[in-house]
Parts: structure tokens; sequence; C-alpha cells
């Protein structure tokens, strides 16, 4: 390509910009001022996450399925995201034996609170499904997991009637404080939870779960996107309400600004 | 544009229904916050792929991948980045491995001082700077009024017949298609009371094909519209393509709102204003209404 062609062409595709800049009030930071975290406009617009998660759940009925993908469809290995070498004293204290000394706690509004080893959890009845996973960013990855479905954990230490989310706290911090501000955590409502895809993941294309992958146990909720997905689960709460937990949001990224359902 | 040798009896018809003009401007702020929250969406993974799944090919990440062996693939269809060239970094555009130097525009923006490394220049995102969080809440409270907004406009356009009458073109607008691209080549715009062949084409295009297109694909990125209706997926080829049609649609309609605004100006954009305004067209006084098609 001659450098003319290039050269005209920027100036016209300037000019196209030019010309948009005009029609956009000045460019697009003119919307900025009003886009601020606590902004009325922004948390306004906000409540359309709750429209959107019901009318999923309206269209969606008891038990909607993921796809679930034949074996030829992993096509590659999936693709970490977030946290990926956890460094956090606790992680790596475990990870060091080979998460022999993990003990998943169930702690809560639950009737009997549980501490289950790797292998309990693997003893457990399990469920394998090839699935995809949507981050997002908008990329995809389709992969197959194996792991204990979440209900049945739920089931063994029996929820009680006030509770109304499951909240996954997690080994990894996403920066390098190490408060309970910024370790990772997630939380989904018992609809999710209890949703026969939801599982305790501890295997990955046939294999035990890498650490870049979120070893020795992370989430998987078909219905929703990759942030929901916690990696390095420490512990399990049942609760009643978030609003408490860290910035109040439900999540690690929901405490910055992303919606707090996430199937869409 | 009147033939001043020969001038035309005008007169005013009402030629846009209160419904057609409510939602005409719903739509135009709407598609505004839409095409712009949605290039802020791009921005967070400016890469599209064909498929149900990206393949990120070689170059993508680093860890241990389990199950991975050697596999990789790549699926790519369209990429923005920015890269290192000859010790400057430029912004590159790759359509099906051709690879142009978008600097300036996509990939690396902003000046010289302060370079902005992302796919859209923040002229054309809201927020301006990267934040996908916020361009999501936007996108999705505006896709909402979409929707909602194309409901209420083709019920209220069946009821009053403007689907009928100006969107799905008939038998004889066909038969008047190659006089109507002449007409348009030639600048020559008839002022008639119904919409002509190429403007009926054009509206239906973008209202019944385009508009639903952009809802059912964007529907079928989510996780758990697609649980409920996993027939999205079969319909568009999978997730990754149907964000690629996503990205089409968004261009087609960039492209319809350029021309629209260009037709606007050359038909006399008082005259077109103040019918999308009030509702009150000056046309040409013919005895057919439709003749003006």
């Amino acid at each position: 390509m001659s450098s003319n062609i290039m050269c005209s062409r920027r100036r016209f595709l300037g000019q196209l910009g030019a010309g948009g800049s005009l029609v956009t009030l000045g460019g697009c930071s003119a919307f900025d001022g009003m886009l601020g975290t606590d902004d009325p406009v922004l948390n306004f617009m906000r409540k359309a996450n709750v429209l959107t998660r019901e009318a999923q759940r309206a269209i969606e009925g008891p038990a909607p399925m993921a796809r679930e993908y034949p074996a030829s469809a992993i096509r590659e290995g999936q693709r970490p995201n977030g946290s990926t070498n956890p460094q956090t004293g606790d992680y790596l204290a475990i990870q060091k034996d080979d998460f022999a000394g993990y003990r998943l706690q169930v702690t809560g509004l639950v009737d009997k609170p549980l501490s289950l080893s790797l292998d309990e959890l693997r003893a457990m009845p399990s469920r394998t499904q090839i699935t995809r996973h949507d981050c997002v960013e908008g990329w995809s990855c389709i992969a197959q997991w194996t792991g204990v479905q979440l209900s049945r954990v739920l089931d063994q230490a029996g929820i009680k009637p006030a509770a109304h989310y499951v909240v996954f706290r997690c080994f990894d911090s996403m920066d390098d404080t190490l408060s309970e501000r910024t370790l990772y955590y997630e939380s989904i409502d018992l609809i999710s939870a209890r949703h026969p895809q939801t599982i305790l993941a501890y295997g990955l294309n046939g294999q035990t779960l890498p650490t870049a992958n979120g070893a020795p146990l992370r989430v998987r909720v078909e219905q929703q996107l990759g942030y929901k997905m916690a990696k390095y689960i420490r512990a399990i709460e049942i609760v009643d309400s978030f609003a408490k937990i860290a910035g109040g949001n439900g999540g690690y990224w929901e405490d910055r600004g992303y919606d707090w359902y996430a199937g869409s | 544009m009147a033939d001043s040798k020969n001038p035309k009896r005008t007169r005013l018809f009402h030629r846009q229904s209160v419904w057609t003009r409510v939602t005409h401007w719903i739509w135009t702020v709407t598609l505004f916050f839409m095409v712009t929250s949605g290039l802020q969406i791009f921005n967070a993974h400016p890469i599209l792929y064909l498929g149900r799944q990206s393949g990120f090919g070689d170059k993508q990440y680093l860890g241990p991948q389990a199950g991975y062996g050697n596999k990789q693939f790549n699926n790519t269809v369209f990429d923005v980045h920015a890269e290192r060239h000859d010790g400057r970094i430029v912004g590159v555009t790759s359509f099906l491995g051709h690879e142009f130097d978008t600097t300036g525009l996509l990939g690396k923006s902003g000046s010289k001082d302060q370079p902005i490394y992302q796919a859209f220049p923040e002229w054309a995102t809201i927020p301006s700077s990267y934040d996908l969080a916020t361009g999501r809440v936007i996108h999705f409270f505006f896709a909402w009024i979409l929707v909602l907004t194309w409901c209420v406009w083709f019920v209220a356009s069946l009821i009053n017949g403007h689907f009928w009458r100006d969107i799905i073109p008939r038998p004889r607008d066909l038969r008047h298609l190659p006089r109507d691209v002449i007409n348009h080549l030639r600048l020559k715009f008839p002022h008639g009371r119904s919409y002509n062949a190429l403007q009926k084409l054009s509206y239906a295009a973008i209202l019944i094909l385009v508009i639903p297109g952009m809802i059912f694909t964007g529907l079928t990125m989510s996780p758990g519209v697609d649980s409920a209706w996993p027939w999205l997926l079969d319909l568009f080829g999978g997730r990754q393509t149907a964000r690629l049609l996503h990205f089409c649609g968004m261009v087609v309609i960039v492209l319809f709102f350029a021309v629209h605004i260009i037709m606007v100006i050359a038909a006399g954009p008082i005259n077109e204003l103040r019918s999308m305004i009030t509702g009150w067209y000056r046309g040409d006084d013919l005895e057919e209404a439709g003749e003006g098609g």
C-alpha cells in the first residue's frame, strides 16, 4: 500500500472523526461527568440489571441447561484470566503439599458447618460437563469440567430458611494488598447455586485442575459470565445479604462497577 | 430537488404519525449510546472470531494448560491492536490476515504526547477512557429501551398502517426500483407523501432485519439466554459468530446513519426535519399519493 493512499485515507478518516465529534457534542467525554462510580444517572441505569435478571429467569424456566458440547469441541486449553498464580501466604502454604491440607469451609446460615478435604469432595458423586466459558471481555472457550454439584454440598450442610446467597471466599488477591476488601470473592443466589450444572470443579479437561485455572477448587456457574466463577475457593458462606461484605455489592468486580447478575 | 423550470404544485401532507416521530427520536438517542458503549465493550477484547469459541492461536497467554498439549487453533476474523514496528508503536487492524496501519484511529490514537492504546479512540466510546463495567451498564440500559421502542413502533405501525404502506415494499415499488436508483444518482428526489422504493427497502432492512438482528445476536452473547433459548446458538452459528454479526450490524447501522443524514441534507433538511418533528411535510401535489414512490 502506498503511503499516499494511507495519508489520504488517514485525512479522510480524520475528517470523518471530526464530523463524528460534531455530531457527538464534541466527543464522548461530554458524558464522562455523569458516569462516576456513584453518580445517580449511572445508578439509575444499573437498575436495568434487575430487569435483565428477572426477564432471563422468566424465559429460562426452572432449570435451563447450558449447552453441553462434544469432546471434539475442546480445541485448546482453557484460557486463564484474572489471578493465575496466587502469592498469598495461605495459598502458598496449602499449595506446597499438593493441597493435602486443604479444607473447604462451609459456614454461615447452615445447620451443620462443614470442613471438607479434597478427597471427601472427590468421593461425592461427580458431574462432568463440556461447556463454554464466556468472559465478560467477550471471548469464549470450551472445556471439560469435573466436580461435585454445589447443591450436594449445600444439602449436606443444610441451608437455613433465612439464606439467600452463597458467597465464595477465595485465596487470591487481585492486587498486592491483602485486606479482606481485596481478596477475591463472589456471590450467587440459591437459584444459581442449586442449578444442576453449578459444580465445584476440581478437574479440567480430564486432569487435576491446574493452578492457573483455580486449583484446588473453583465454581462453574454455566448460566453466567466468567467473573462469577470464583477460583481458589477457600470457604463457602451462606448469607441472607451481602451488603456488609467488602464493598457491599456481592463480588470483587461488582465492587468495581460490574453488574451482580452476570447472565448477560 | 425541485425542478425550477417546471415548478410543481406543492402542498403540506401530514406524513409522519406521532408514533413514528417519537420512536424515531428515541432511536436516535438510543443508537447513539448503544454504538458508543458498544465500542467501549469491544475495546475490552478487540478481536472477532468465527464459530462458537475463540481460537487464541499461539500468541495469547502464558501458563500451564490442562489437557492442552499442542492443540491450538485460530479462527480470528478481525483484530485491532497496537504493536512495535521499526522502533515505534503503531495501531494495526487486521482483517482475514491482511494488516493495515490504522495509527490515529484504530489501535493507537490520541496525541503524540499522550497516545491512547485502545482499539476505538476515546472520541468514539462512552465513557471516553477504558471502562468496560460502565460501558456494559449503559449498553444494557439502552438495549431495553431499544427493544421496548421497537415493540411500540411495530405494534403502532401495524395498527396505523405505516408498516404496510411505508415500510414493506410492494411489487410496484420494486418495478420502480431502477428508475428510483437513477433518480437518486441524479440527486433528484421524489417528494411524495409515501416513501420511494429505495427508502422503503432501506427502512425495511434496518427496522425488520438489522435492529431485530442486533437484538438477537446480542441475546446470543448472553450465557443465561443461551440456556433458555439454545436455538439462538444454532441460528447464528455459535456465540462468537453472533458477536461478529453484532459488530457487522453496528457497521451497517453507522453507514445507514451516514447515508440517512446525507439524504436528509440533499432532500431539503428543513422540510425533512419539520416532518419528523411536527409530522407535516411539503411534497408534490400529485393526485395519487403513492406516485411519489
